[in-house]
C-alpha cells in the first residue's frame, strides 16, 4: 500500500509563468548581446580587412606578406617591442621597490606617498608627453639647464627615450598599485617562520618575499607591457621619426586612408596584447586562490638605513612626478615660453587654435558623465547577473568570459574595428555572399557611439571592481527574498545596490577619468562635429600649439582630480555607513 | 504500522521504534502512541526517492523522509553527508537529480522558491544589513502590498515573540549575534510560512547563548505549531530541540527516530559513535544472547546474529554500573583496573582495563556523587556490571 492511495496529491502543478526567471533570462541574454555587439561581432569585419585590398576585395595573406616586407614596418614592431620592454622593466622596477617602501618599512610619510604616487593615474599619458616636452624638448628647462643658469643635458627626448619616460609615467602607478596588493597578501607567518631558521635577510628576501608575490609581479609585467606596447598618445607626441606601431596604424588610416594596411597592423598589435592577457589572467587566478585563505598581515619593524633610504627614493619619485604635472601647469601659464615668463591665462583662451576648445572639452565632459551613468548601470547589472543570477549558468559564464576580453582589446584596434563595424552601411556576411543592411549604422558619427566605445574600452576593471564588491555581499540574500516572494530585482534595488554603492562610485569615477583622457579609442570615431579635448591636444600638438595643449592638459587633469576630490568628499559619511554595514 | 511505504526510512526507522519500546518501555511511555498517532496523520512534506549529483559525485541518495504536521525535525549528521543540500532541495534553492518533495499534498518538485511555502534562517542569518530589524522583518510583507498600519501591528508581534520588542530600529550590526539570530527567525516567520527550514542556526553562537536559544526556539516552534527542518552538526542541540532526529551519514539516511529512540537504540555502529559516547569491544557470538570479547563472557539481549560471526558489542559509558561491596549475584560483572581519570564538572570519566578483556580499554561515567563515595582519587580497581539489556549487538561487516 502506498501513501498515494490515501493521501492522493495534486499532480505537479503545470509551470506557471514565472515573471521573476524571464526578467533574468531576459536580463542575462541582453547582457550577453551588449558584449558579443560590442565586443565580439566588430572583431570580424576589422581582422576580415586585413584579408582584403584597399578596394575590399579579397587579397588572401598580401597585407601581411607587404607588411613583412617593407623594413620600416617590421621596424615598428621591433619598436613597439624595445619601448614595452624597456618600460615594462623600469615601471615594474621601481613600482617594486616604491611599493616595497610602502608595505615592508617603516619609513614615514607612507599616506603621502601613496596618495601622491598614484597621482600620475589622473594625468593623460597624452599630458605627461607636454610636460616632457616643456621638460626635456629643445626649449626645455633641463635641456637648456634652466636657460642658461645651469649646465643644460640633452637626453634626446623626442624617440625612444622620450615615449619610454612617457610610458614610465603611466605604467609606474599601475605597477605600484598591483605590487601592494600582492606584498599585503603575505603572510606574516612565513617570515617568523624565515626568522626562526635563521635565514639572512638576503635569503629570506629570495625565497620568501619574492616567491610569495610572483603572481602579483607578474601580473604587473604583463599590464605594464600592454600599456606600453599599445598606447598611442605619448609616441604621438614625443616619437618624433621613432615609428611604433600604434603611431603606424594612426598614420595608415589617417594619413593615407589605407585602412587594409591598418587593419593588419592592428592584427600584429593585437596578438601580442591577448597572449600578455591570457598569461595574465592565468596568474590572477593564482592569485586569487591564495587571497580566499587566512593570512596575519605584516608589521614591518624600523631599520633606520632602509626606511630613510626608502624616503630618498620614493622622496624622489614623487619628485619627478611632480615636477612633470607642475611644468604643465606652468607652461600653459607662461605668456610665450621661453621668452616671456610673465603669467597669463591667454593659453587658455582657445579661441585662435584649432582644436576645437571649450566646445571640445564640454563635449568630453559630457561624453565622460554619459559614460559614467550609462556604463557604471551596465556594468554593475552585468556583474551582479553573473555573481548572483540563478540557472543558465553557460550564458553567465559567457557573459564572464565576454566582459574580461576588453582588457586584451587596445584602444586603437577597438575604435577601427568600430569603424569598420558600425560605419558600413551594408554588412556582407563572410563566404556566404549574403549581405544585410547594416541596423546599427545610425550610431556611426554620434555620441552614443563615442560613449559606448569608450564603456567597452574600460569595461574589464569596471567588471571586476563590481564582482569582487558583490562577492563580499552575503551570498544568501537571494535565497532568503525567493522565501519571501520577493522578487530578486527588488532585493537588488533595495539591498544590493545600496552595499555596493561604494564600488558603483568608485566604477563611475573610474569610466569618468578615463572617458575625459583617453584618445586611443575615440580618435578614429569622432565626427567633426563633436571636438573633444583629449583629441584636440593632438592636434594643438601637431599645429604646434604646444602651450595651448598644455592648457587643455591642464584642464582635463584638474577635472579628474576635482571629480574625484569631490567624490571622496561627498561619499564619506556614506562609505563609513557602509564600511560599518559590511564589517560588523 | 499501516502507513509504511517501501522506503528504505521506514525500514529503518520501524525497527528502532520497535527495539525501543522493547529495551525501554518504562523510560518512554509517550513514543509508541505518539508514533501511531502519527502515523494516522497525513504529512505535511513527503521526500521520495531524493538523489542529487553534483557532476560525478553523490551528494545525496535514496532518501526518503515524512514530516508530519507541526513536528520539529533535526538532519543530524558530521560535515559533507548532504544535509544543507537536502534543505537546501527542500526549499527549492536547489534542484535535485531525481524523486519528488510533495508539500501539503501539491508535488512541488519543479516550483522556484518564490512559488513555495518557506521560512528560512541561515547560518549567517542573511540579515540586510543596511535595513534595520523593522525593515527586515517587514520585508516579506512590504512586497505583498499589505496596508501600512497591518505591517506594522504584525511586525510588532513578531518582535515581542522572539523577546526583541521594542528593539526595531536597531541595525542588524548594533545587535548582537543571539538578537541578529531573532530577528532572522522573526523575519523567517513573518509570512506564517507552512514550513520553517533552519540551517544551522546556532553555529555562529558562543555556547552559552546557544544553550539559552536553543530552548526558546524549540519553545516557540510548539507554541506556533509550525513544521520545522533544522540541520545541525551538533548531537546535543539536536536531541534537546528535535522531535525526531535524521542522522545522515555521507548522502544517505543511516536513522530516523526520536531522540531517545536514536540514543538508546542506535541502528548501526555509525549512530551509536556519531550520537552520545559510546564503548565498543569487539567479540564473537557463542550463543543467541551471549558473546565473547577475550575471555570475557558477556550475556547480551537476544539476537539473531548466528553463532561463530564477529561482532562489536557497545554500551554507553553511563550505563555501566559500579558495584557495591555487597555482591548480590548479577550477570557481566568483571573486575577492572582504573587507568585514568577525567573531570568533566557534573562527575567523573573513567578508563578502565577490564579483567579478562585487557586489550579493549572502556569508560565508564560516574556522578560526582557517586565519586565522593568512592574516593576516586585513589581508586585502582573496582567491580563493574555491564547491564545485559544496556548492550548492543552489531555484526562486523565482513571486510
Ligand atoms: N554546488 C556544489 N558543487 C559540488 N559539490 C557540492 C556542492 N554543494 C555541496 N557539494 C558537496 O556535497 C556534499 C554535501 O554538502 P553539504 O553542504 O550538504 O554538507 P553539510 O552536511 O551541510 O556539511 P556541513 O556540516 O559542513 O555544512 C559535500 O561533500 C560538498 O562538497
Ligand atoms: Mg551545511
Amino acid at each position: 500500500m502506498t501513501t498515494t492511495t490515501r493521501h492522493p496529491i495534486v499532480a505537479p502543478r503545470a509551470k506557471a509563468f514565472d515573471l521573476e526567471a524571464w526578467v533574468m533570462r531576459s536580463l542575462l541574454g541582453l547582457g550577453a548581446l551588449w558584449l558579443v555587439v560590442g565586443v565580439v561581432l566588430p572583431l570580424f569585419p576589422m581582422v576580415g580587412r586585413s584579408f582584403q585590398n584597399t578596394n575590399g576585395e579579397w587579397a588572401g595573406l598580401a597585407n601581411y606578406g607587404q607588411y613583412l616586407t617593407t623594413p620600416s614596418l617590421v621596424q615598428s614592431f621591433l619598436n613597439s617591442m624595445g619601448v614595452a620592454i624597456t618600460t615594462t622593466l623600469f615601471s615594474v622596477g621601481l613600482g617594486f621597490i616604491y611599493a616595497y617602501g610602502l608595505t615592508r618599512t617603516a619609513m614615514k610619510g607612507k599616506t603621502f606617498f601613496r596618495t601622491l604616487g598614484l597621482l600620475s593615474l589622473y594625468i593623460p599619458p597624452l599630458a605627461n608627453a607636454i610636460g616632457l616636452i616643456y621638460l626635456f624638448g629643445n626649449q626645455g628647462l633641463v635641456t637648456t639647464g634652466l636657460f642658461g643658469l645651469l649646465p643644460g643635458i640633452n637626453i634626446n627626448l623626442y624617440g625612444f627615450n622620450g615615449i619610454v619616460i612617457g610610458e614610465f609615467l603611466y605604467c609606474f602607478p599601475q605597477a605600484v598599485i598591483l605590487l601592494v596588493t600582492a606584498l599585503n597578501l603575505t603572510d606574516a607567518r612565513l617570515y617568523e617562520a624565515a626568522e626562526v631558521l635563521g635565514a639572512s635577510t638576503l635569503k629570506t628576501f629570495f625565497t620568501v618575499t619574492l616567491t610569495s608575490i610572483k603572481y602579483g609581479l607578474m601580473s604587473a609585467l604583463f599590464v605594464c607591457f600592454i600599456l606600453a606596447f599599445t598606447d598611442f598618445g605619448v609616441p604621438k607626441v614625443v616619437g618624433g621619426n621613432f615609428n611604433v606601431l600604434a603611431t603606424d596604424i594612426y598614420k595608415q588610416v589617417i594619413g593615407q586612408q589605407n585602412f587594409s594596411m591598418g587593419a593588419t597592423i592592428s592584427v600584429f598589435l593585437l596578438i601580442p596584447s591577448v597572449f600578455m592577457f591570457g598569461l595574465d589572467r592565468i596568474v590572477q587566478r593564482r592569485q586569487n586562490a591564495l587571497i580566499s585563505a587566512k593570512s596575519v598581515p605584516l608589521q614591518p619593524k624600523p631599520n633606520p638605513i632602509l626606511d630613510w633610504a626608502m624616503f630618498g627614493f620614493c622622496a624622489l619619485m614623487v619628485a619627478f612626478i611632480f615636477t612633470v604635472f607642475g611644468t604643465i601647469i606652468l607652461a600653459s601659464l607662461v605668456k610665450v615660453w621661453p621668452y616671456d615668463f610673465s603669467l597669463s591665462l591667454k593659453n587658455y583662451d582657445f579661441s585662435s587654435v584649432g582644436g576645437g576648445g571649450y566646445g571640445a572639452y564640454w563635449n568630453s565632459l559630457r561624453m565622460a558623465f554619459y559614460t559614467a551613468i550609462f556604463g557604471t548601470a551596465i556594468v554593475f547589472t552585468g556583474a551582479y547577473l553573473v555573481e548572483k543570477g540563478r540557472g543558465l549558468n553557460w550564458l553567465r559564464s559567457l557573459t564572464y568570459l565576454l566582459s574580461t576580453v576588453p582588457l586584451a582589446l587596445p584602444g586603437l584596434v577597438l575604435g577601427l574595428a568600430y569603424v569598420f563595424f558600425f560605419n558600413n552601411p551594408i554588412w556582407r556576411i563572410p563566404f556566404t555572399g549574403l549581405a544585410i543592411y547594416n541596423p546599427l549604422h545610425w550610431l556611426y558619427g554620434t555620441m552614443a557611439l563615442l560613449v559606448m566605445a569608450n564603456i567597452i574600452h574600460f569595461y574589464t576593471v569596471c567588471f571586476l571592481t563590481g564582482t569582487t564588491a558583490l562577492k563580499q555581499i552575503d551570498a544568501e540574500f537571494e535565497s532568503v527574498s525567493a522565501s519571501m516572494a520577493v522578487p530578486f530585482y527588488k532585493t537588488f534595488w533595495r539591498v544590493t545596490v545600496p552595499l555596493s554603492l561604494p564600488a558603483i562610485l568608485e566604477i563611475g569615477i573610474y569610466f569618468f577619468v578615463n572617458a575625459m583622457v583617453t584618445i586611443s579609442a575615440i580618435i578614429f570615431l569622432y565626427p567633426a562635429n563633436l571636438p573633444l579635448a583629449a583629441v584636440a591636444i593632438v592636434n594643438m600638438d601637431d599645429a604646434g600649439d604646444i602651450a595651448a595643449a598644455a592648457a587643455m592638459s591642464t584642464l582635463i587633469v584638474l577635472t579628474s582630480l576635482g571629480v574625484r576630490v569631490m567624490y571622496s568628499w561627498l561619499t564619506k559619511g556614506l562609505r563609513q555607513r557602509s564600511e560599518a554595514w559590511l564589517h560588523r | 504500522m499501516t502507513y509504511s511505504d517501501p522506503s528504505a526510512s521506514q525500514s529503518l526507522e520501524d525497527p528502532s521504534l520497535v527495539q525501543e519500546t522493547q529495551i525501554q518501555p518504562s523510560h518512554a511511555p509517550g513514543v509508541a502512541a505518539e508514533a501511531a498517532a502519527r502515523s494516522l496523520r497525513q504529512p505535511y512534506l513527503q521526500i521520495e526517492d531524493i538523489h542529487k549529483r553534483f557532476g560525478n559525485f553523490v551528494a545525496l541518495k535514496d532518501i526518503f523522509l515524512n514530516v508530519y504536521p507541526g513536528e520539529f525535525v533535526c538532519l543530524l549528521g558530521p560535515s559533507g553527508c548532504g544535509k544543507t543540500t537536502l534543505l537546501r532541495i527542500i526549499a527549492g534553492l536547489e534542484q535535485h537529480s531525481q524523486g519528488r518533495i510533495i508539500q501539503g499534498g501539491q508535488d512541488v518538485s519543479h516550483l522556484p522558491p518564490s512559488k513555495r511555502d518557506f521560512g528560512i534562517v541561515f547560518q549567517s542569518y542573511a540579515l540586510f544589513p543596511n535595513l534595520t530589524a523593522h525593515h527586515n522583518i517587514a520585508y516579506g510583507l512590504q512586497n505583498k502590498k499589505l496596508p501600512k498600519a497591518e505591517i506594522q501591528t504584525r511586525v510588532g508581534e513578531l518582535l515581542d515573540l522572539v523577546g526583541l520588542g521594542g528593539m526595531g530600529q536597531k541595525y542588524p550590526a548594533q545587535m548582537s549575534g543571539g538578537q541578529q539570530q531573532r530577528v532572522a527567525l522573526a523575519r523567517a516567520l513573518a509570512l506564517s510560512p507552512g514550513l520553517l527550514l533552519l540551517d544551522e542556526p546556532l553555529s555562529a553562537l558562543d555556547a552559552q547563548v546557544r544553550v539559552k536559544l536553543r530552548a526558546e526556539i524549540a519553545n516557540l516552534q510548539r507554541r506556533l505549531g509550525v513544521t520545522t527542518v533544522m540541520v545541525t552538526h551538533d548531537q546535543a542541540e539536536a536531541l534537546a530541540m528535535a522531535d525526531r532526529i535524521v542522522v545522515m551519514d555521507k548522502g544517505y539516511i543511516a536513522q530516523i527516530g526520536t531522540p531517545h529512540s536514536v540514543y538508546q537504540g542506535p541502528g548501526s555502529p555509525f549512530v551509536a559513535n556519531f550520537i552520545g559516547v559510546m564503548n565498543f569491544l569487539d567479540g564473537m557470538v557463542e550463543a543467541k544472547d551471549m558473546v565473547r570479547c577475550g575471555n570475557l563472557v558477556l550475556n547480551t539481549p537476544s539476537n539473531t546474529v548466528p553463532v561463530g560471526q564477529r561482532v562489536s558489542i557497545a554500551i554507553r559509558p553511563e550505563d555501566i554500573r559500579v558495584m557495591d561491596g555487597a555482591a548480590t549475584p548479577a550477570p557481566n560483572v568483571a573486575e577492572a583496573e582504573v587507568l585514568g581519570t577525567e573531570f568533566l564538572g557534573s562527575g567523573y570519566r573513567l578508563e578502565l582495563s577490564v579483567l579478562g578483556n585487557a586489550r579493549q580499554p572502556m569508560t565508564l561515567d560516574i556522578s560526582s556523587h557517586r565519586a565522593r563515595a568512592m574516593a576516586i582519587e585513589t581508586l585502582e580497581s573496582l567491580a563493574i556490571q555491564l547491564p545485559p539489556e544496556m548492550i548492543r549487538v552489531f555484526p562486523k561487516e565482513a571486510s
